[in-house]
């Protein structure tokens, strides 16, 4: 069965190995096109406590090739990881990150990998934007030795120490004063450097976040508080769990920024401005408005507690993936062709390829 | 909650979600959110808001979805919830259930398959009982809220599907009784909770091999009942402990030292202990499985015991 697979993909496995130029049209070699374009974010920034960045962010074609290409593989990865818990071959807890691309994908292009990352349990795009393999992704959800864990932590429990990736975290807020604890080390070794510790708008109600934000606020650490609010903790809406779901100015004393977590640029502004203003100034909070397609995790269907329309509208107007696709057609710099033909490694496939029989894949 | 309008219910997702595992389905709807209410996720703050409420004579039910967000809590449970009563020189009682599924899943993850009995178990003023069927929950939940003690109720993750035919009527399952589940004259099988399924399999193939276990599910973790435990001990004069938490410290631990000072003199070996492995378990599943114990193990243990 792997070998009549091989051969069907063995077409879409040679485009694979063509280099990036040779595949799109030869007219418009974007892929080292660094030219600068400006762009301007969806809505401006809504700040607390300091002077929120400008809306006109600076990027250019590559990049946005980049952003497209990155946000359609983690989209990818996620729905084939839908389908492998289905099967079986994934098991106990899997959060996916369908939606919340842009988040992971906006904060990388902002930062180096001497930076921190540090996040909770919907952790599987962030290590892949963090320099994760495919490969260690499903061999660490399927319980495999070549996992990144080595098959011992499972979907909650991703981590990359070579590029400064601190997890991959089950317990709900307890990342955080762990990511503040990585913020003193950088300031401690005087490394110019600073962490960005992600949680949840259910995590953004835990004690220890306010504990953490004190502290780090009192010492001056370079330590960027990112909330992905994606309105639910679990099956609780933000209006349900938080008297103030503001979260980007429940700071009080640091200061916050609120984010169009669904436009990569937006987020890459962001936090290439919390990283300057870390360095500086301490503490700050950025609050991503983003959104999860999926559940909470695959034990959750995710539609007793908000609608079907919901989920379609938002998918409909603010989708990541759709707002760079539009831009990079509005702005001529690819057609639509190239970017359906723009080699992408099929999860999935680059799986089978590597297996051996036996393993349960079939 | 019927009977008593003081019974309230706390936790996260446990109104209008009904419960991530569905124990609490229908109440919100039936009892409204002042008495099913849906907490944010700040385990530390409800459990030590619900002992408050408890001080005061109302008897909450706190739910930790997963028994390993308790040990947010854990200052809570062991100062407030534990200590009160005496501090307070008797003023006040803590009538206070804190429940929620634990143990080792089906690869769940390390930080969601923790059992706690082990950490809670030398709290002073708590009681811990572990239910195991659909009758002895029923039991165990109803006596646990009428208590005037704290009680820990330690719920599995993998036994919430049992299906039994338990009376419609109001029954409850005394709090410090172990439960005969199967008699015998060899050996004196101790478990709870899940185990007690493990054991009931290893029963199976040592009756085939002419063994005769008396099996007994302890399900008080806190105290234990010394007194059905002793003259089991005393009948079959051989010991076997099967237990989910880790070896060290664990239930299994305290209750080998408590019947080796209370009946030393009645066993003619020494008492055999299985428990899941140090370590945090990890998600493979292969590896899961070495980690807890097994029901082949159960059988060889015993095989060994009676030599």
């Amino acid at each position: 069965m792997a070998l009549s697979h091989l051969a069907a993909s063995a077409s879409r496995s040679t485009s694979l190995l063509k280099p990036l130029s040779s595949a799109l049209s030869l007219r418009r070699p974007i892929s080292g096109d660094n030219s600068p374009l400006t762009v301007e974010t969806s809505v401006p920034f809504t700040s607390h406590q300091c002077e929120a960045p400008s809306r006109s962010v600076e990027t250019n074609p590559k990049e946005l090739l980049t952003f497209f290409r990155d946000m359609a593989l983690m989209r990818r990865m996620e729905i084939a990881a839908d389908s492998l818990y289905k099967a079986k071959l994934i098991r106990g807890f899997c959060h996916l990150y369908d939606g919340q691309e842009a988040v992971a994908v906006g904060m990388e292009a902002a930062i180096t990998k001497k930076d921190c990352i540090i996040t909770a349990y919907r952790d599987h795009c962030t290590f892949v934007s963090r320099g994760g393999t495919l490969l260690e992704v499903f061999a660490e959800l399927m319980g495999r030795q070549a996992g990144c864990s080595k098959g011992k932590g499972g979907s909650m429990h991703f981590y990359k120490k070579d590029s400064n990736f601190y997890g991959g975290h089950g317990i709900v807020g307890a990342q955080i004063p762990l990511g503040c604890g990585l913020a003193f080390a950088q300031k401690y070794s005087k490394d110019e450097t600073v962490t960005f510790a992600l949680y949840g708008d259910g995590a953004a109600n835990q004690g220890q976040l306010f504990e953490a934000l004190n502290i780090s606020a009192l010492w001056d650490l370079p330590a960027i508080l990112v909330c992905e609010n994606n309105h639910y903790g679990m099956g609780t809406a933000e209006w349900r769990a938080a008297k103030c779901p503001a979260y980007y100015k429940r700071g009080d004393y640091v200061p916050g920024l609120k984010v169009d977590g669904m436009d990569a640029l937006a987020v890459k502004q962001a936090c290439k401005f919390a990283k300057e203003h870390a360095l500086k100034n301490g503490p700050i909070i950025l609050e991503m408005d983003t959104y999860r397609y999926h559940g909470h995790s695959m034990s959750d269907p995710g539609s007793t507690y908000r609608t079907r329309d919901e989920i379609s509208g938002v998918r409909q107007e603010r989708d990541p993936i759709e707002r760079i696709r539009k831009l990079i057609l509005s702005h001529d710099l690819a057609t639509e062709k190239e970017l359906k033909e723009s080699p992408m490694p099929e999860p999935s496939e680059l799986f089978t390829n590597v297996y051996a029989k036996g393993l349960g894949v079939e | 909650m019927e009977r008593d309008p003081r019974v309230c219910v706390m936790g996260e997702d446990v109104g209008h979600y009904g419960g991530s595992y569905k124990v609490t389905k229908g109440l919100a709807t039936k009892f409204g959110d002042l008495r099913v209410l849906d907490t944010p996720i700040a385990e530390n703050s409800f459990t030590g808001m619900g002992i408050g409420a408890a001080m005061t004579g109302l008897r909450p039910v706190v739910e930790g979805m997963n028994m390993g967000f308790l040990l947010l809590a854990f200052n809570q449970i062991s100062n407030n919830c534990g200590m009160l009563h005496y501090t307070s020189g008797g003023q006040f009682t803590i009538p206070i259930v804190i429940r929620g599924p634990g143990g080792v899943g089906r690869q769940l993850g390390a930080e969601h398959s923790q059992r706690l009995e082990s950490y809670f178990q030398s709290i002073p003023g708590i009681q811990m009982v572990a239910c195991s069927t659909p009758y002895n929950a029923k039991g165990l939940m109803k006596a646990a809220i009428r208590s005037e003690n704290p009680v820990i109720l330690f719920e599995h993750v993998l036994l919430y599907n049992l299906k039994e035919r338990i009376p419609d009527e109001d029954y409850i399952c005394n709090l410090e009784e172990a439960e005969m589940v199967r008699p015998g004259e060899h050996v004196t099988i101790l478990t709870y909770s899940r185990m007690r399924y493990h054991v009931m399999q290893a029963a199976k193939t040592l009756v085939n091999k002419g063994y005769d276990p008396e099996v007994i599910d302890i399900r008080s973790l806190k105290p234990f009942d010394l007194y059905t435990i002793g003259n089991s001990v005393k009948k079959t004069h051989r010991v076997l402990i099967v237990e989910e938490c880790m070896r060290t410290g664990g239930i299994g631990a305290s209750l080998i030292a408590a019947i080796t000072e209370n009946f030393n003199d009645y066993l003619d070996a020494p008492i055999m202990c299985l428990s899941s492995q140090d370590v945090p378990t990890p998600y493979a599943g292969t590896l899961e499985e070495w980690t807890v114990v097994q029901p082949a193990q159960i059988v060889a243990a015993v095989e060994q015991l009676c030599q």
